[in-house]
């Protein structure tokens, strides 16, 4: 009998515990087809965030840390100076990423580390249990925000992929989706190219995914879908924001 | 034989620490531990190793983190706010068994307080410092030869238990400069770091750096498990120098710059006729209180007299140590402030008197 699909061997058999019609599963199969398809796995070594993905040390099949919140670029760091032939890839949600890790994201990307990180957008803290985030959308409410983000008090939120790429540091940075088929092999495409370009040794690598909360979001999963399609990708652009590559420059 | 040389104490302990193997060092600047780090950027290149300007200190703790589950040998070194913010790294670096060398060289507090030598940190050294219940070995040298001595030492210390170890240094002893001898330290048998995540390169199971326990009885069983550590580390690495201690009625207490001052304040009572011995705990965690309760049981001991740069931390501990059997006084300055040993003398004699 031919096999046909097969779960990824760049995930482990643990149970995820992410909520019905989470996109988190979704990421971390394409994370660990990448890795295993570019021969990487058995070369990896991961960092875990704190937040939904606290448990992505025990999900993906290779050698993992687990963080302190926010500061996984900053560990991926450390391991990326003693380890300069491994692959080595942050997992991050936008609470850890961008609010109490800001400063480890940039000054990673600022050096050039050789590493890669997935970014979590999902404008929310799920694992908390709803709270705004800095991805939080104007006028999205959450549970410390409950009539709403209020541009006034919170700002604006904050465009990760841009403010990143502003930095000589970070090679490639893109943001994608992975609400339907398309936005899903589009996505793994860039977690590709943020690996291989790793390999390369051509400087930070950053892809940003645009995912749905429906726990947090207090909407079924289809509505969720609707809701990022509508009110996400118009503020935060798909597409690559950064190639080295494409720009002829080499990092 | 090997020759004397001169050496500052902070860029002493920053050649010990590539001596005993150290290749990594992240760090952030404060005063007074700058020569740690700038030593480090000039020398690890020298030999394969890696420095790292961090961009803050909350970085530099979680770089080591990262380095350290890699398996590698890593320092990151501070003054006191600084170790402030490093707290959350030392408490991840515990919960996950990470060995690493951190050294604090202690200033004024509180707050940003002020670059001048002080001993304000103890507390924060001795009962862990950041969140959570652990113990770390806290190291402090009173020369420079004794830091670099130390700080060699520290390594294998951490490895060995896989647990980071603190070198706590204050500001006199990082910034004077002092003859020393560079010679052999012996070496312990550690394990192999089969724990580390190097990348499975197809030949393991995959290898979890974590502090995370999601259930209360898992944490529980994970926290048992240290307490045997922080016992062994009592029953094994508890150290301390004495002097004069034989028929002495006052037994001074105190480390670091202080215990230098304590026994220059010594001499100048026992040529009063005040026979005075001096208990300097060079472990501060795991604290040699065995030891001070035995010599304050002596018939010949009136009392203990305690002396620090803070308004009393280590007294603390002392008394949990004398645990009444003899009265025990305490003489601080803070703030920066270096007490004479006259000053420490008279102090001490007016104490003693209430008890002769």
């Amino acid at each position: 009998m031919a096999i046909i699909y097969a779960k990824s061997k760049g995930l482990t058999d643990k149970p995820m515990h992410y909520c019905p019609g989470c996109t988190h599963g979704l990421v971390h199969k394409l994370v660990a087809e990448s890795l295993v398809e570019l021969g990487e796995l058995e070369n990896a070594v991961g960092v875990a965030p704190v937040g939904c993905a606290g448990y992505a040390y025990d999900y993906f099949n290779c050698d993992m840390q687990q963080a302190a919140h926010g500061r996984a670029p900053a560990v991926a760091t450390g391991i990326k100076r003693v380890l300069p032939d491994r692959t080595v890839f942050t997992y991050q949600g936008d609470g850890d990423l961008a609010a109490i890790g800001t400063a480890e994201i940039v000054h990673a990307a600022m050096r050039g580390e050789k590493i890669t990180t997935i970014f979590i957008n999902n404008a929310i803290y799920g694992m908390t249990g709803g709270q705004m985030a800095p991805t939080t959308m104007v006028g999205q409410r959450a549970t410390t925000a409950p009539w709403g983000r209020d541009p006034s008090q919170c700002g604006s939120p904050i465009r990760m992929a841009e403010l990143l790429s502003t930095l000589d540091g970070t090679a490639y940075a893109e943001r994608v989706t992975v609400v339907d088929i398309p936005h899903l092999n589009r996505a793994k495409r860039a977690i590709q190219k943020a690996l291989f370009l790793q390999k390369e040794n051509a400087g930070f690598t950053f892809v940003e995914v645009l995912s749905i909360c429906p726990t947090n979001w207090g909407m079924d999963p289809a509505g969720a879908i609707d809701w990022l399609k509508g009110n996400m990708i118009p503020y935060y652009p798909l597409g690559v924001v950064k190639d080295c590559r494409r720009e002829g420059n080499v990092v | 034989m090997a020759q004397k040389e001169l050496w500052k104490g902070n860029e002493a302990v920053a050649r010990a620490a590539i001596l005993a193997g150290c290749r990594y060092f992240f760090g952030y600047p404060i005063t007074p531990q700058n020569e740690i780090p700038e030593y480090m950027a000039a020398h690890l290149p020298e030999v394969g190793g890696c420095f790292l300007q961090s961009e803050s200190e909350v970085a530099a703790i979680n770089m080591v983190y990262g380095a350290a589950g890699a398996g590698a040998r890593v320092m990151t070194s501070s003054s006191s706010p600084g170790i402030s913010l490093k707290q959350e790294g030392i408490t991840y670096l515990v919960g996950s068994e990470l060995p690493a060398v951190i050294v604090n060289v202690m200033r004024g507090g509180p707050g940003l307080g002020t670059i001048q030598p002080a001993q304000g940190d103890y507390f924060q050294a001795t009962r862990g410092g950041g969140n959570g219940d652990y113990r770390t070995v806290v190291l402090a040298p009173s020369t420079v030869q004794e830091a670099a001595d130390l700080t060699q030492e520290a390594f294998d210390i951490a490895d060995q238990y896989r647990n980071p170890v603190l070198l706590l240094m204050d500001g006199m002893i990082g910034q004077m400069m002092e003859g020393m001898v560079w010679h052999e330290i012996p070496r312990r048998e550690l394990p192999p770091k089969r724990w580390a995540t190097t990348a499975t390169e197809g030949k393991r199971g995959k290898n979890i750096i974590n502090s995370w326990r999601s259930d209360g009885t898992g944490l529980e069983v994970h926290n048992l498990h240290l307490a045997e550590k922080w016992r062994a580390m009592e029953e094994n690495e508890v150290r301390w120098e004495e002097r004069g201690t034989e028929e002495a009625e006052l037994i001074f207490v105190a480390y670091g710059t202080t215990a230098r001052l304590a026994a220059a304040a010594m001499k100048e009572l026992e040529k009063q006729g005040i026979r005075c011995g001096l208990l300097r705990p060079i472990s501060l965690w795991p604290y040699p209180s065995t030891r001070l309760c035995a010599l304050a049981e002596r018939t010949s001991v009136r009392a203990v007299f305690t002396v620090e740069l803070s308004l009393g931390q280590m007294v603390e501990d002392v008394r949990l140590a004398v645990e009444g059997v003899k009265p025990v006084g305490f003489f601080g300055r803070a703030g920066g402030v270096i007490p004479t040993p006259h000053e420490i003398a008279e102090q001490a004699r007016a104490f003693l008197e209430q008890w002769r």
